[in-house]
Parts: C-alpha cells; structure tokens; sequence
C-alpha cells in the first residue's frame, strides 16, 4: 500500500511530531513548522497525534495511493483537488485508489500538511519518522521529496468517516505582535539596542526555511561581542549573529550555539510566525514568563477543543426528492425576462 | 559554584555556571545533569549539557518556569559535590591517510616532527564538553597548548567522519562527512554517531577520551570488523581520582 508523488513542491518531506531527548546528542527534533496544523490534519484522518504526514512549503504536489483512504490538507487556504473536482483543505475528503490528488499553492501561509488515514509509514530513525534534512535522517532517505517516490501507507485505525470541524477555523492573525521573553542573553545588548527590539519593525525575509529564518530591521549590534562560549538552544530563540540581523531559530535548528539569544519567541506564537509569508512586517512585544505559560495553556485548551468537536460531514444523497426541495435557480422568479421561447414551449 | 538562572521562553531554563571554559565549571553541568536524569521531575523533557550552562527542557503544559527553578535548585543543594564516574574511551587513531589534510602543515608551522606532534596529542587525557554542531559531534578540552591552532579562514566542503581535529583551543572527533574549517590530523574508524547501531552515539559530555596511535594496516582491520558488525572499544569506567 502505497502513496506514490506524481509531482512534488519544492519542500515536501515527512513529519510526525519529532524526535525527543537527542537534543545532548547534538540532534534536534525536527517535527512540524506548526505544530497545531499538524495535529489538526492527523486528527481529520481519525490518526493518532504522533503519525507522520507529509509537511510542504509553499505548493504541495500531485498524489496517487493504491488504495482508498481519507486525507485532509492544513496550515492555510490553497486550491485542492481530486480528478479535478475542488475540495476544501481544513476538513477530510476520501480519496479513491487511483485518482489524483493534487494540492496547489498556499495563499495566505507558508506550510502546508498533508495528512492520510493510517499515516505515512516509512522507518522510525531514532524514534521518529521526522525528516531532519541537515543531516539527512529519518523521513524517505533523510532527504525531500521529488516526483516517483513512493512511501508506504501505515493501518488505518480511525472510524471510516470524514470530518470537519464543528466551527471555521480562525486564521492566525499576522497583524498581532509576537510575544517574545527576553533573555537568556539580553544582557549582551545595551538598553537603547533592546528598545529597538519592540519599537521597530521586523520583516520576515526569504532566507528561511526549517533551520531558521532571518529577520531584517534596526541593527542589532551587541555590546558585549556576538560571540558567546556555545551554549543550548530552543525552536524560537532570536540569535544575534555578528551581522546584526536576528535569526529565529526553527525546528530543525542547531542545538548548540555560539551566538548570545537576545530574546526568546513563545511557544504559543511560534507556529504563527513560521506562518508568516515572506515580506510580513511584524513586532515583538516582551510579556513575563508567567503571561508566555498561560498562553501556552489557552493555545493547548483552544486546539483541544477544535480536536474534540470535530463533527461527521453529512452526506449528501442526490434524490429528486432532495433536488425538488432546494432553490436551485435562487432569485429568479420569471423565466419568461430570461427564456420565453422555454417557458413558451413550456406552454403547449 | 552558584548557578545562576536565565529563563529560556516558556519550555526551557538555563542554568548557567561562569562564562568560562573550564574543567570544575563543566564538571558542575556533568553533574547537575546527571541528578536530574536519575530524578528527573514531573514535566521535564531533556536536559542538554553545554560547556559553562545546563539547558533544563520542560513541558509548559505541566510545569510552570518558577517551580523548574525550585525543582533544580533542591537537585543542586542535594548534590554532594563529590563527583560520579567518567567513562574513558580508548580512540584509535591513523595519524596520516587521507583524512589528515593538514598533519604535514601543522608539523611545519609548529617545527615538530611527526612523531612529536602524534606524542602531543596521543598522550594527552580530553575531556568531552558538550555535543553539538552535528549527530555525536564531541568538542574536547585538554589539547595540548602546543598544538592550539586557528581554523581555516575559508572551511573545506567535505571532510570525512572520523577525521581527527583541532580547532582553536579545542580537539574533535569528527562525527558526520561535511564541510568544516578545522585543521585534520589523521583518522578514526570508529563511528561517533551511527543511527543503526542500537546506541547511535559513541560520546556523551563528560566522557574522557585518548587517542591511541595505529598503523594503516590496524585501520583497515578495524575498519573491516566495525563493518562486520563487531563491537571493537569500550569504555573504561573511571572513578573520579582515577582522572588523568
């Protein structure tokens, strides 16, 4: 059983929710950009949270599986298809053996999920089925992936039906500031340099990708020097580098850095700003350690409840019955104004 | 030595010991460490031993940064300040082949020959700091002073794994093929970091390491053994006086 790429976006590979404790290792763990869109695609699919699906940047791909399953398309609004009939991403759709799936290019977001029931079902490396690209583990042969690979279909374990869920999604809202601590290096930086770090705007630039992504703006120069003895890093640390320009550290960052980490982006935000297309001006706003954790929290309890009240789609029988019942032609009272040689003929 | 506490976002804690590189303030992360591997608390996820800080990760969801604080701070006041077995391992080392792109400059810029500089640093005990840069890549303190030697201005594209390196101040093990600006003095067969193997790491921080000299034709047959499968080192468990 097999989901075969007919054609693949420039950044598709395989992500469950990452590879943990490898970090003393030198091994970061990989895993989605954005973590709730992850877990919301597998949940669609009736998976469990921790099955790998595939993750792209940008535009998705073609696909074809040799067997029925169901699948569902998350992280943004992007055109969606099946043997050319439209499909909504956000909700699950079925997919019969050999039609094709295709998956056109996110609008309004930067990384998409693919999720399909029973999972994408390659070897666990280390504990995961993560793609960590820098070094070339886990995933398909630790690498993206390119038109004529096929991957193995996991057992599907989920009720045989297709989801949605029970509320429209909300979008992130790219406009918002991204709440950052500060520290653990902020004493590196002079007080009117860390004044730059919330007055002023940021701008997402495009050399980013799973590592990290670099930011443009005011000059960050450090006062005590850029290079610090190496020390941990986190998914979400804004590292100085000696150019002065702040680098977000991603999911597949370094573990170790020599760089001081003037301030560290929330875990509740950081998938929004991995979101964010390239060219978003944003800003950072500092809140207390105690703010961060409650965001965390009310991140947690809103994705839960979004997971929890997924509802069966109905299925639409087309009855004459049900056709006769529905206002097909809404708002048009007098055929006559638009055909009256029909409604004439009609007549005798 | 009293830590100091940098909260790192909303999942970690750093727990720095001094700015310094040195052996009794990376013996405190060691430590710290391996208390709250052994104990560790509800919620915490990893731990990452680094130089002069303890990274401390945690799960937001079911720890708070205040009560890590506290959690850490009993680990440490609890710690007896007597220090844990090391383990030490025995690297053997071709000083020479292919891998050791810069023995011959490095022999020339230090005035010494071959056989001296490989006494240097064969008969010197490292320690290993932390791991980090790349899967099982080992930075070691304890390189003779002698031997100290900058990094390419402009790093090479591809240097195998297992070539043996220095850096600055520092030694190295070289644990995946890449690009690096170490200078590289001969080779290892053994593998730092193998993810098929049931422990894909060789090296842990705190661990000590000797390079043993071994000519091409011991190379080879350690080569071919490792490649059959065959276990060829393990560590010696080092009581804390044993240490060189």
């Amino acid at each position: 059983m097999t989901l075969e790429i007919l054609s693949a976006g420039p950044l598709v590979s395989v992500q469950d929710r990452g590879r943990r404790g490898l970090r003393r290792f030198g091994v970061s763990a990989a895993g989605p950009m954005d973590a709730p869109a992850h877990a919301l695609a597998n949940a669609l699919c009736g998976n469990p949270q921790d099955t790998a699906v595939l993750e792209f940047a940008g535009l998705g791909g073609q696909f074809r599986s040799d067997r029925p399953l169901r699948f569902a398309v998350t992280g943004g609004d992007c055109d969606i298809s099946v043997d050319g009939t439209p499909l909504s991403p956000d909700e699950s759709h079925r997919l019969e053996a050999g039609q094709v799936l295709k998956i056109g290019m996110l609008r309004d977001a930067v990384w998409g999920y693919l999720a399909v029931s029973g999972g994408i079902d390659t070897p666990l490396v280390m504990g995961a089925r993560s793609t960590h690209l820098r070094f070339g583990l886990g995933g398909l042969c630790g690498r993206t992936l390119k038109a004529g690979d096929r991957l193995p279909l996991g057992e599907e374990s989920g009720a045989d039906v297709v989801l949605r869920p029970a509320t429209p999604l909300l979008r992130p809202r790219f406009a918002d500031p991204i709440r950052i601590l500060l520290g653990p290096q902020d004493g590196h930086f002079a007080p009117h340099v860390l004044e730059r770090l919330t007055r002023e705007d940021f701008t997402i630039t495009a050399q980013r990708d799973r590592m990290a992504s670099i930011l443009d703006g005011p000059d960050m120069p450090a006062e005590r020097g850029h290079d610090i003895v190496s020390d941990g890093t986190v998914p979400g640390a804004i590292q100085v580098p000696g150019s002065g320009r702040p680098m977000v550290l991603m999911a597949e960052c370094q573990t170790t850095g020599g760089y001081p980490k003037i301030a560290t982006v929330i875990s509740a935000d950081l998938s929004r700003l991995a979101q964010m297309p390239t060219g978003t001006r944003l800003r950072f706003t500092v809140v207390e350690r105690a703010a961060a954790e409650a965001a965390a929290r009310a991140q947690a309890a809103d994705l839960a409840a979004v997971l929890k009240g997924l509802v069966a789609k109905q299925a639409v029988t087309l009855t004459s019955e049900f056709l006769l019942s529905c206002d097909l032609v809404g708002g048009i009272h007098d055929p006559e104004s638009i055909a009256p040689e029909i409604a004439q003929r009609g007549e005798t | 030595m009293t830590p100091v506490f940098h909260p790192f976002g909303d999942r970690a804690l750093s727990v720095s010991f001094g700015e310094g590189v040195d052996a009794a303030t990376n013996d405190a992360v060691i430590e710290l460490a391996a208390a709250l591997e052994t104990r560790p608390f509800v919620g915490m996820e990893e731990v990452v031993p680094t130089y002069r800080s303890l990274l401390v990760i945690f799960d937001p969801l079911l720890i708070g940064g205040a009560e890590v604080e506290a959690q850490v701070a009993a680990r440490l006041s609890a710690t007896t300040g007597r220090l844990g077995t090391r383990r030490r391992w025995h690297v053997p080392v071709c000083y020479g082949g292919a891998a050791a792109l810069d023995l011959d400059d490095l022999c020339a810029e230090k005035k010494l020959s071959r056989e001296d500089l490989i006494a240097l640093h064969s008969g010197a005990e490292y320690r290993v700091y932390m791991i980090g840069f790349a899967p099982g890549f080992a930075y070691l303190g304890g390189l003779p002073e002698r031997l100290h030697t900058p990094r390419l201005q402009k790093p090479r594209q591809l240097v195998p794994a297992g070539a043996i390196g220095i850096g600055g101040q520092q030694a190295s093990v070289n644990s995946v093929a890449g690009p690096s600006g170490w200078r590289f003095i001969g080779q290892t067969p053994l593998k730092a970091f193998d993810p098929a193997r049931e422990e894909p790491f060789l090296f842990a921080a705190g661990d000590l390491i000797r390079f043993t000299p071994v000519t091409a034709q011991d190379y080879e047959t350690l080569s071919r053994r490792l490649a059959a499968g065959e276990s060829v080192v393990a560590p010696e468990i080092v009581a804390p006086e044993e240490r060189g």
